[in-house]
């Protein structure tokens, strides 16, 4: 069966702390991801999300705090907008704007996070793999200094 | 490679949390795949990194090894972090070269197939190596602390605040925006559940204040503006005139006697009248006149200036001019107080038609001895005596549907007190509360309301009152006993509406000046409900009294004292720690486009106009990176979190 590979980027404050709390409550999901811990939403570039599906990531998933939860007062509405307009570019460069998702998960919602991480699992499964080579992006390094 | 080029020597620590992790994780095969990845030095596994042993061995190693930098792959970093970043820091290395790879919350403790959740620790692992590959060395950021209060607000929270911080030896500027401090309390006639007259212990406070070395008060000026960060605010103060020099005035009051102009007096709540040169109150603090330029005629002397010649100290200047001057001050108590809900929301009730129908605090200065009527209850419409008096509480309170959803605390003491008060004044009058539950809890405040109802024989009538509308001289009053489920019908001389309790009309406008947090009902938000009360979320911000929410006279007290008590542990610093993980600029890259200037949210970076490029006020910078992400030159970088970091986290995830 194909196993997708998931890259998510959550927020310090509200989801990578929802997964903490789905862990202390020993809930069970589909281990084909792997978080990566930033300070805010916000601080996710679009480069890092379309780096992530260069490298081999068929799906990738963004976490933040609920609107008006914001820790850094409105970051989390900075990722709507950029999610959306990435979005389209994504289905301009022939990725389906499925493989990346954003949802606002709390502190108090380890349920969430597990639910959340098996249903993105599945459509991603769904979706199958990325198969990025028969895309056109570039394979150059987008390293920035 | 690190960030200077200099190759790193990296020790991995993997923890078995006992079974926690050990039981799904291999941790043995985790250790050993890290063994020969790029940068490690050393890599081991123990059953309880935390414990004595575990630590010892994190030190032992760094020195045997000659680690520069630790990754200790174990439980979440919210819990473990300090605790290993105080081990790497006794090994001589800085914090922020150690980093936690969450393999418990994250990994053991949500899968169970052995194999993929060992696969998964081990890319975790990988990524904090590549994270840490690239991490700074950091000093938090320091700066100084302006040992010097302000406190907004001159009622019984701000003076208790204001004589706290000054008794700890620190300034205090006491900013009142009325003619006299005091606030709402020196309005109340006697106080529950003691009974003890409010102005007498109220009056010595306010003369204390006016007299402390350490404070110095501005009555009749507001704040302005408020710019900086905690330790170092810069505030705007705006005088208002007041045309008469306190140290001149001597309170003859002949000024008073000449002038012309007659308005409703704001402090016996529109009972009686005052000129429009005027003292509040006779015990008012400063103990000087007022002009109040609304109400007067004119200051132009061919309009009246009766009051300016009669002034025989020549106390009297109508050439002053508001100012507006600027002050230092390192913390900010915020005690504005609150203000009654206005009677026109119960129409109902008939509050702004009928001259008999009053709130509590009008009521309050018909109890107070030195009130309009000198203390006899006598009613405002023909000043005669009332025989029945029927008490409203929850008025506008504890309805979610029209009016305000909270409780407003302090009526139903009040109202006992009230009906208390009236009975010893009119001890042949009948007094009778409409409740809806009566809670009375506080030290000595049962037995107070059990007193009023016992000794004074008030009644208590459980349920809500429908309407009130007067017949003649009479008000006849509507309601429904809900504990016998039938109609009553009642005549008074006097109702007496317990308000609910609101933000400070106007209040609005000075918290978005001062751009801190409210709820939803507009009182000020406290940093955590139960383990930081007295502090906002905006650093340097103190909360004191009912700005934060209704409250009776001793919490307000309390709160105070504890709201100066951390002012102190503020000014007790000798200097501010900032965290360092911030966004610098990169000049050589910056365009000067100032894009990141508009997305930060708390106006840490501005475009240098001389040499197009953006500044940092690095105390102010949070770090939460959104101007990284929104920096189209890649100029400005966040420490430890770079763009380079997180492609090579991401590309050791994906590829590890």
């Amino acid at each position: 069966m194909f196993e997708p590979k998931i890259m998510c980027f959550l927020c310090k404050w509200c989801t990578y702390a929802g997964a903490d709390l789905a862990g202390t409550s020993r809930m069970q999901y589909a281990s084909n991801s792997v978080n990566l811990r930033v300070m805010c939403s916000s601080r996710i570039d679009p480069q890092h999300i379309l780096y992530a599906f260069k490298e081999g990531a068929d799906g990738v998933f963004i976490g933040g705090c609920h609107p008006g939860d914001c820790h850094y007062v409105e970051g989390n509405y900075k990722t709507l907008r950029r999610t959306i307009l990435l979005s389209r570019m994504l289905e301009d460069f022939g990725i389906d704007k499925r493989r990346l998702r954003l949802e606002w998960i709390s502190a108090a919602e380890g349920k969430k996070f597990m639910e959340t991480m098996n249903a993105f699992s599945e459509s991603i499964r769904e979706l199958g793999a990325l198969n990025l080579d028969q895309v056109s992006l570039t394979n150059e390094d987008t390293k920035h200094g | 490679m690190n960030g200077n080029g200099k190759k790193k020597k990296i020790g991995v620590f993997v923890c078995h949390c006992g079974v926690n992790i050990a039981s799904v994780v291999d941790v043995e095969r985790v250790a050993k795949a890290l063994e020969n990845y790029p940068g490690v030095e050393f890599s081991t596994n123990y059953v309880y990194m935390c414990s004595e042993p575990g630590q010892k061995m994190i030190l032992e190693k760094i020195k045997e090894q000659k680690l520069d930098s630790v990754i200790v792959a174990a439980c979440s970093p919210t819990l473990h972090e300090k605790t290993f970043q105080n081990v790497v820091e006794l090994a001589g290395i800085n914090p922020y070269q150690l980093e936690i790879a969450n393999i418990r919350e994250q990994d053991s403790w949500v899968h169970s197939d052995k194999e993929k959740a060992t696969a998964k620790a081990v890319k975790i692992v990988k990524s904090m190596v590549e994270k840490v590959l690239q991490n700074e060395s950091l000093e938090p950021i320091r700066v100084g602390v302006t040992r010097r209060a302000l406190v907004i607000g001159g009622g019984i929270s701000g003076l208790q605040a204001a004589l706290d911080i000054a008794d700890h030896g620190y300034e205090v500027l006491l900013v009142e925006k009325g003619p006299s401090i005091g606030g709402h309390m020196i309005q109340l006639s006697e106080t529950f559940p003691t009974l003890d007259c409010s102005q007498c212990i109220m009056t010595p406070k306010m003369v204390e204040v006016s007299r402390h070395p350490k404070i110095r008060l501005l009555t009749y000026h507001e704040v302005e503006s408020v710019s900086g960060f905690v330790g170092n605010f810069k505030v705007k103060i705006r005088k208002k005139p007041r045309y008469v020099n306190p140290d001149l005035c001597t309170l003859c009051g002949d000024c008073e006697k000449v002038c012309p102009q007659i308005v409703s007096d704001e402090f016996n709540m529109g009972l009686s009248f005052r000129k429009a040169i005027y003292m509040p109150f006779p015990q008012a603090v400063p103990g000087t006149y007022t002009l109040d330029i609304d109400n007067c005629l004119g200051l132009l002397p061919i309009r009246c200036g009766k009051c300016k010649d009669v002034c025989e100290p020549k106390a009297i200047n109508y050439d002053e001019q508001e100012e507006i001057f600027e002050e230092e001050v390192g913390a900010i108590v915020v005690s504005t107080g609150y203000d009654l809900y206005t009677m026109d929301h119960l129409g109902e009730y008939g509050g702004e038609r009928y001259e008999d129908v009053l709130n509590g605090l009008e009521f309050e200065r018909i109890l107070s001895a030195s009130g309009p009527t000198g203390g006899v209850v006598r009613r405002p419409s023909d000043g005669k005596v009332p025989k029945n008096v029927v008490f409203i509480q929850c008025c506008g309170s504890r309805d979610t549907e029209n009016h305000n959803p909270y409780c407003s605390k302090i009526c139903c003491m009040y109202t006992a007190k009230h009906a208390m008060l009236y009975k010893h004044r009119v001890p042949d009058g009948h007094a009778t509360v409409f409740y809806i539950d009566v809670r009375t809890g506080g030290k000595a405040f049962d037995e107070f309301y059990q007193r009023a109802v016992e000794e004074d024989h008030v009644l208590y009538i459980r349920g809500k009152v429908s309407k009130v509308f007067q017949e003649g001289d009479r008000i006849i009053v509507w309601g429904v006993d809900t504990l016998t489920g039938k109609k009553v019908e009642m005549e008074a001389d006097m109702v007496v509406l317990a308000m609910s309790m609101v933000k400070t009309e106007g209040g609005e406008e000075l918290l978005k000046k001062l751009k801190i947090a409210t709820d939803a009902n507009g009182w000020l938000a406290e940093a955590h409900p139960k383990l930081r009360p007295v502090e906002s979320l905006n650093a340097g911000f103190f909360l004191a009294g009912c700005a934060h929410g209704p409250k009776d006279i001793p919490e307000t007290v309390a709160q105070a004292s504890a709201a100066a008590a951390k002012v102190g542990d503020l000014f007790a610093q000798k200097e501010l720690l900032h965290e360092p993980t911030i966004v610098p600029v990169n000049e050589e890259l910056c365009s000067g486009c100032g894009i990141c200037v508009t997305v930060c949210p708390y106006g840490a970076r501005e475009l240098d106009p001389i040499k197009k490029v953006v500044k940092v006020n690095e105390i102010l910078c949070e770090g939460c990176g959104a101007c990284a992400a929104a920096c189209p030159s890649g100029a400005a970088q966040q420490k430890n979190q770079t763009d380079n970091q997180i492609f090579s986290m991401v590309k050791a995830i994906l590829k590890g």
